[in-house]
């Protein structure tokens, strides 16, 4: 029988424990394991810096903090400067950013403070799933849906100013442009906005919505003068998240940005930007200069999201705090 | 004291204004699926899975290498990045304290969010600058991007199972790592299938890391280590060139990728849904 | 309870006489054992001697230390970081602070306060304890299994659900799982901490006829706040206050004659 009143024996005469007990039952064995795949992490993203760092040594030498400050960027000559992708990538943001805060910031009040919660939860499903989109889908729909589009839609506008069009409207036009993409990025920044933006405006306290009604203030009042700068840090940190996100986006700007290395003032000019320019001359960067010149560049991308993703975490750690020390 | 009309309008417009927010977003969704359907749908062909590629002109080219060489590239990824996120997870729930799990999560979120074509060019460097354009390279690429999700869902996952469950199996006699695999584990195996097939869909549709590692193949590519075609960067080449033949097929490889990674994305999210609903007792 | 009178009893705790083990060899003996939560004592000097095949019960307010002391029989107090043990605290002689873990863990078992069973079947939580300690060939599972549910009064309520998951049984159902899971290795001894806490008063009854009839191969002890409870399964009783052992002695003793008098007050209820 297999109860019995003796003290029975302790030793494993005739079962097996379970296989994935007994590979699991050397316990330090399994914890140096895990324990070594934690510190993998590390040294990958050490050796990740490194190489980075390592690789653009021949143009970090040659080119010292001009790098940064040069416009002229020229494979022929040898004379590289990262300043018109700087740009590029700053101004297709900036202009993404413009886009998508509004729409995003309205669309997570709307889940968040307006929609039954069953509406609410759907939509932001489908949102998410706009967010797994990957990038490439997006830019094979900008560049044969939206740059096509845009051709036949600014032609028009640009003309109704007649001959003085504002400054960033101006310029011949043709098709592949920052406008483009700023609006492609747009689309892809929107869904993290509208998601974070909803969680954090869902974690502001009842009390204070209730408080501001009972005073007569309307929904929308509430809601904007009340609950949204309560939330705003938790806000800002989803903005800057979305930045962090955009910076990196590769290949929907590639597609649509007209790859060309300039500074111009106007929307409808084509451009570059930094994470673009690394995908399309990468390949074809011979010689020693030009492919440290862009991994160079590639050093810099890295920095910007290390500092900017740094901020994120910090802005919507912040909002979570203050809810909690209520 | 009555509502002000200019007060009421106000309301009105801006509550709507939010609400055509969302439908323009949600909207969003639903042209690019439908916009994929209609233009990429039409154009699957028996041919587009199983022929290779053609010059162009001619007719009845596919993108079979493109298929084969994603799923390749993904299985090397997935042996690579999935292991050690799920075991760096399992430390960081199980085993670490304080200050040495800080500096792994902060480290993982700085990893996580570098740019994937940044990511390709260190694989670039560290691989294909010596060894040449391969699909193990690409492998490695795609490997490195899992890790951080892989790593940060294993042990959410983990650390939701309650304690309780850890004393019982420690009280019967088993030791921390008995415990782990046989029951902690176990308990949380749904979200961490969930997790990893959503890793997954994230990783099938990236691009930029590819460019410079897997790089790209006309032909077949048997074994690892040359070069392969991908779905992803066939849509880009494919969609950047000026034949309108080529740009079918970039809309029909364009819905064959939409489709699994929502595949995939949908199915992992069901998978925690359905756990929730009769776990709570 | 006042200040004053908290200090009254503190002092008596001081001088009371030691309870000593008297008689043939115990199952477990505890001698001079202090217990530290990082610099927190929270038990002093306890020594006392559980018997085998008896119930041996601890009964005292909230925060006095008996599941402090519970938990300690078969250290799984070391599993909260920062905690000390000083002293002996022996097993048939053999002290338990020098054996190896999840040995001592098989023959010493312990039933928590919430049932805690396993995401998995109700056959498979029984089986769990055996085959991670390899005990038995796979072809007698089965019987084990159905043992283990007997002694725990639940086998004729699963018979005929032996795979649906654990978690669709009641509370008190549940519970007795967990008792049954916790036999199912043969301990030498059981430890119940509260185990009736959370269950109404019907599945109490169950649980307390169960463990009388254990006690003929097992030794039973029992920590609970239910003076009741004690009352009336305990063959032996032991009464903690702030840390130390008050009064350790039969039942009988302890809830009709106790010798000290913060147990008497405890048991008519001048605190709680």
């Amino acid at each position: 029988m297999a109860t019995s009143a003796t003290i029975p024996q302790t030793a494993r005469p005739h079962g097996r424990a379970p296989f994935l007990s007994r590979i699991f039952s050397g316990d330090s064995l399994a914890q140096a394991l895990a324990f070594s795949c934690a510190t993998l992490i590390l040294a990958l993203t050490a050796l990740l810096v490194w190489e980075l760092w390592a690789h653009s040594a021949v143009a970090r030498e040659k080119f010292g903090f001009r790098f940064l400050t040069s416009t002229e960027w020229n494979p022929v000559t040898g004379d590289f400067g990262a300043l018109p992708f700087i740009y590029g990538t700053v101004v297709t943001s900036a202009l993404a950013l413009l886009i998508a805060v509004p729409f995003g910031v309205g669309a997570a009040i709307f889940l968040a403070e307006l929609a039954p919660p069953k509406l609410s939860d759907g939509m932001t499903f489908l949102i998410e799933l706009l967010a797994a989109v990957p990038s490439v889908i997006i830019g094979l729909i900008g560049i044969l849906l939206l740059v096509p589009l845009l051709l036949t839609v600014v032609p028009p506008i640009k003309d109704s100013f007649g001959n003085h069009p504002p400054f960033f409207f101006s310029g011949p036009f043709y098709g592949p442009s920052i406008l483009a993409a700023g609006v492609v990025l747009a689309v892809m920044i929107a869904p993290f906005i509208i998601s974070v933006s909803r969680e954090v405006l869902l974690a502001v306290p009842k009390d204070l919505r209730e408080a501001a009604l009972a005073l007569g203030a309307t929904r929308w009042e509430t809601t904007w003068d009340v609950v949204v700068p309560y939330a705003r840090r938790g806000i800002m940190g989803s903005i800057f998240l979305a930045l962090a996100r955009a910076l990196g986006e590769t290949m929907a700007v590639t597609m649509v940005i007209g790859n060309s290395p300039r500074i111009v003032a106007s929307l409808l000019a084509s451009g570059n930007s930094m994470a673009s320019v690394i995908a399309s001359e990468f390949s074809e960067a011979i010689g020693d200069v030009y492919p440290s010149a862009l991994i160079e560049l590639a050093l810099v991308l890295f920095a910007l999201t290390i500092v900017l993703n740094g901020a994120a975490r910090l802005l919507i750690l912040a909002t979570g705090e203050k809810g909690a020390s209520q | 004291m009555k509502l002000s009309f200019r007060r009421k309008a106000v309301n009105a417009v801006m509550l709507s204004l939010t609400g055509v927010c969302t439908v323009l977003a949600v909207g969003m969704l639903f042209f690019i699926l439908g916009y994929l359907f209609v233009e990429g749908g039409f154009s699957l062909s028996w041919n587009f899975f199983t022929k290779l590629p053609v010059p162009v002109g001619e007719m009845g080219g596919g993108m079979a290498n493109a298929l084969v060489g994603s799923a390749k590239v993904l299985l090397l990824a997935s042996c690579i990045g999935v292991p050690i996120g799920f075991l760096a997870g399992v430390y960081l729930a199980e085993y670490a304290g304080g200050s040495y799990a800080s500096t792994i999560r902060f480290v993982t979120d700085l990893l996580n969010g570098v740019p994937s074509i940044v990511i390709g060019i260190f694989v670039y460097t560290l691989v294909v600058a010596k060894y040449g354009f391969s699909t193990y390279s690409g492998g490695i690429a795609l490997g490195i991007m899992m890790i951080p999700i892989a790593l940060r869902s294993t042990e959410e996952f983990l650390k939701s199972v309650p304690g309780a469950l850890r004393e019982g199996a420690m009280a019967l006699g088993a030791t921390k790592s008995q415990t782990i695999a046989t029951v902690v584990i176990p308990a949380a195996m749904r979200g961490l299938i969930s997790g990893m097939m959503l890793n997954l869909a994230r990783v099938a549709g990236e691009t930029a890391p590819l460019l410079f590692t897997a790089f790209g193949n006309q032909f077949w590519s048997p074994g690892w280590r040359q070069p392969t075609s991908t779905l992803p960067v066939m849509i880009y080449n494919y969609a950047v060139a000026p034949y309108p033949d080529w740009h079918r097929q970039a809309w029909a490889a364009g819905f064959v990728l939409l489709t699994m990674v929502f595949l995939i994305n949908i199915t992992a999210r069901s998978i925690v849904a359905s756990g929730s609903s009769h776990k709570s007792r | 309870m006042s200040p004053d009178a908290i200090n009254d009893l503190s002092k008596e705790a001081a001088e009371a006489p030691r309870p000593m083990p008297t008689g043939s060899a115990p199952k477990l003996r505890s001698t001079n054992l202090n217990f530290y939560y990082g610099a927190y004592q929270a038990l002093h000097e306890i020594s006392l001697d559980v018997y085998a095949n008896k119930v041996t019960a601890f009964i005292g307010p909230s925060g006095c230390g008996k599941s402090t002391f519970l938990r300690t029989l078969n250290r799984m107090n070391e599993t909260i970081k920062g905690t000390r043990a000083e002293g002996a605290v022996l097993l048939d002689n053999e002290n338990i602070l020098e054996m190896e873990v999840s040995h001592l863990r098989r023959r010493v078992g312990m039933v928590f306060q919430r049932p805690n069973p396993f995401p998995k079947s109700i056959f498979d939580n029984i089986a769990y304890g055996p085959r991670i300690n390899g005990m038995g060939k796979r072809s007698e599972m089965a019987e084990r299994v159905e043992g283990s549910l007997r002694r725990a009064a639940l086998w004729e309520e699963v018979k005929d659900k032996l795979h649906k998951s654990a978690f669709d049984l009641s509370g008190g159902q549940q519970q007795r799982l967990c008792i049954a899971r916790a036999l199912a290795v043969d301990p030498e001894v059981l430890l119940l901490d509260e185990p009736c806490s959370a269950l109404d008063p019907i599945a109490t009854a169950k649980i307390e006829e169960l463990l009388f009839h254990i006690k003929s191969n097992c030794t039973v002890v029992i920590v609970t706040h239910n003076m009741q409870q004690a009352a009336r399964i305990a063959d032996n009783t032991g009464f903690f206050l702030m840390g130390k052992l008050m009064e350790f002695d039969t039942a009988e003793v302890i809830f009709k004659t106790p010798k000290v008098k913060a147990t008497e007050d405890y048991i008519t209820g001048r605190f709680g």
